[in-house]
């Protein structure tokens, strides 16, 4: 019996080359950090010098003594480094903020947005939250699953794409959405999210805003009812007295 | 001659009658129909542009020493007079929540003080603050110039969600250009007063959008509420005095106090004046975001800003008339429904972030109320068991219910459980997840009930749980019975 255990328990204590976006699917939920060679704490890691300066900056914003509210920001900047918020980037950023590494995790581990897995070059974010599910978010769900061939948090092979399911990302008047990195791509159709992602694959971003270019913003899909005159209305014409 | 006058007097006094009932019945107002001079945010639609000499031409940074020079009390006074309400979903009058940040003696408490505008917009259905701070970033800047004048703070922080990157630049840039030209920062707008702005970025949490959970978020820590007292105007943000408000709130503050406080207590009924930013997602033919008046009815929302529902106004189901964590209406209500805090609190949902959700007859409701469900387990920061342990339960039963696998006495227990919820836990973020389920149990319990039944029909019966006749349990999993997947 335990002839048997033994191999697996040595399996378990090697550093598993296995590719970690399996787990990603869990990163919100499964707050614990398992070493494996390309994420530990003995690979190196610090802000290159533009990175550094940016650092400086945001640490100046915030309170001398109240330096480690910065945590937030500099993980951040770490996260555009790396790619992803490595178990290096944290325990960089705890060093430089003079704070206890495990303060560092709390934060790491507990905001959706610091990836802790390596991620592909387009994070794909679709939006299923009701708003865009009464809109069809399913189909561009559907759109993305089949065309790249992968499920929520799981990333492609050819490492260009990793797809997640996200909640409300705030332009439910668009919907459905899809955030790709930063940007925001809106009124989506299945057959114009297939498009944006070869656009992606072409290696050229396509612009964000609405994808069928019906309208450009938050305005009725017709035209706009309301402020249609040439210039705006200006409130100093319109002042009360005593000013 | 005195005989006479008390005589007539007598009369006078008959003729009104009891002194509870008013003269004559108040001549019925329309509410809706705000015209473009009274629009706030005039670059709503991008058609003016952001930058800072076109926010010239609307008229923000006008005068503004002058309004500086004004001190604080006359700022606060202004819009107490205004009837502004906190437009982050509570409703509670501004004037009042900035005028804790001056208790008497406060200028003995020496150190910082900080405005917190909390720009974590995360509620479902919302995103009225994010045009703000893409289009009109200066009215935002000047009013925490403002509003931080009110409250005597030093310094105003913005807490932006994550995930809008692109608003945060924008933002950026708007205060770099009022930096630049000597608005904020020391003296500014040369009126002696010293007040910094910057941006704090938020990484996707849903919950920091609580006051003091955006506190604990901003110190650099994990976003769990604070229990209050104290209140933050005592202590806040770095331990030092703080008030957190809305970005809509702190944005149509400038203009108000241009244009004077009775002007915006014009707009809308008594107690819910102004104007507001509606944004409207979901079954309608063309969603959008707007700025109307307050009360405006919601049918004339729909029809005139929307273009209707999806298949005419009958093919109505409900309306989620304030963001996700408001309870939903069912049609007969939406008829004629007023869209403020007081007219909506009466029909039992609530105004909220005036984000409306519109859903017709073809959507699932229990499903758009499961996926609510998940939404809210995904968010709940973990740290009061009732609604750590309690929105896995209702997702869990809202999975079964969306499927029908349920019995119908099953209904009540789910509406006793969100009972537990509501109000034991630190924050609202508890009762939120416990309103919509509520909701949809009160107003669309028979459609949950022909559900069931029409799994019991097809499938088979089922006991408490979802379990059913030849359910049971095999190294630790559950089969023999289609228990639906957990949605995340």
């Amino acid at each position: 019996m335990l002839r048997l255990i033994r191999p697996r328990l040595a399996a378990l204590a090697r550093p598993t080359t296995r590719a970690p976006q399996a787990l990603n699917a869990r990163t919100h939920i499964v707050s614990v950090h398992r070493n494996t060679e390309n994420n530990n704490p003995s690979i190196p890691f610090e802000f290159s010098p533009e990175n550094m300066k940016r650092a400086e900056e945001v640490i100046a914003k915030y309170p001398p003594q109240y330096k480690k509210a910065a945590v937030m920001p500099l993980l951040d900047i770490g996260q555009r480094q790396l790619g992803y918020t490595s178990i290096s980037v944290m325990n960089y950023v705890a060093k430089l903020l003079e704070m206890p590494p495990m303060r560092v995790y709390e934060v790491a581990t507990f905001y959706t947005m610091y990836n802790r897995t390596p991620m592909g070059r387009y994070h794909l974010q679709i939006c299923t939250t009701t708003p865009c599910q009464l809109c069809g978010s399913d189909g561009i769900m559907e759109a993305v699953q089949n065309t790249l061939n992968i499920k929520p948090g799981e990333t492609t092979k050819d490492n260009l794409f990793t797809l997640s399911e996200v909640e409300c990302l705030g332009a439910c008047v668009n919907a459905p959405m899809m955030a790709i990195n930063d940007d925001y791509y809106e009124d989506l159709t299945p057959e114009g999210t297939v498009k944006l992602l070869e656009d992606c694959k072409a290696g050229k971003m396509p612009t964000p805003g609405p994808e069928n270019h019906v309208r450009r913003d938050c305005e009725p899909a017709s035209g706009q009812k309301v402020l249609l005159s040439k210039e705006p209305h200006n409130v100093a014409d319109f002042l009360q007295e005593g000013i | 001659m005195l005989r006479t006058t008390l005589h007539k007097r007598g009369l006078a006094r008959l003729s009104r009658g009891f002194a509870t009932t008013q003269d004559a019945t108040p001549k019925a107002r329309q509410y809706g129909g705000l015209k473009d001079q009274d629009r706030i945010f005039q670059n709503l639609y991008d058609n003016y542009g952001w930058d800072l000499a076109s926010a010239r031409k609307q008229g923000d940074w006008y005068k503004t020493k002058e309004l500086i020079l004004k001190g604080d009390t006359w700022i606060i006074d202004e819009i107490k007079k205004s009837g502004l309400r906190g437009r982050g979903g509570a409703g509670f009058p501004s004037g009042l929540k900035w005028s804790f940040m001056n208790p008497p003696g406060w200028e003995k408490n020496e150190g910082p003080r900080y405005l917190v505008v909390n720009a974590d917009e995360g509620e479902p259905g919302t995103c009225k603050d994010r045009e703000i701070m893409r289009k009109d970033p200066h009215k935002l800047v000047e009013g925490c110039l403002l509003a931080g004048r009110a409250m005597n703070a030093t310094a105003a922080y913005i807490y932006i969600r994550g995930e809008f990157y692109n608003e945060a630049a924008v933002l950026q840039t708007a205060i770099n250009e009022a930096y630049a030209a000597g608005l904020i920062g020391k003296d500014a707008c040369g009126s002696g007063y010293d007040f910094d702005v910057y941006i704090h970025r938020g990484m996707g949490a849903y919950v920091c959008g609580e006051e003091t959970s955006l506190i604990e978020s901003l110190e650099g820590k994990a976003g769990k509420p604070r229990l209050k007292p104290p209140f933050p105007a005592g202590v806040g943000l770095f331990g030092r005095p703080s008030t957190v408000t809305n970005v809509e709130t702190v944005a149509v503050a400038p203009t108000i106090l241009r244009r004077g406080g009775d002007w915006f207590a014009s707009f809308g009924r008594e107690r819910n004046s102004g104007t507001k930013l509606f944004c409207i997602s979901g079954n309608v033919n063309e969603p959008c975001t707007v700025e109307e008046e307050m009360s405006i009815p919601l049918r004339e929302l729909l029809e005139k800003h929307c273009g209707g529902i999806k298949g005419g106004w009958d093919n109505l189901l409900g309306v989620i008339p304030g963001g996700c964590s408001v309870p939903i209406l069912p049609k007969n209500i939406c008829e004629d429904v007023l869209m403020d805090f007081d007219a909506l609190k009466d029909v039992q949902s609530g105004l909220g972030t005036a984000a409306v959700i519109v859903i017709n007859k073809q959507q699932d409701v229990i499903r758009a109320i499961q996926r609510f469900a998940a939404f809210y387990k995904h968010e709940s920061c973990g740290q009061c068991t009732p609604c750590r342990e309690g929105t896995t339960w209702l997702l869990k039963a809202m999975d079964r219910f969306r499927t029908g696998q349920a019995k119908e006495r099953e209904i009540d227990m789910l509406y006793e459980l969100t009972k537990d919820i509501e109000g034991h836990t630190i924050c609202a973020l508890g009762d939120a997840a416990a309103w919509p389920i509520q909701g949809l149990i009160r107003n669309f319990r028979p459609e949950m009930e022909t559900r069931m039944k029409k799994f019991h029909d097809e499938v088979g019966a089922v006991s408490v749980g979802g379990w059913m006749k030849d359910a049971r349990v095999e190294k630790g999993k559950v089969v023999g019975a289609p228990l639906p997947g957990v949605h995340h």
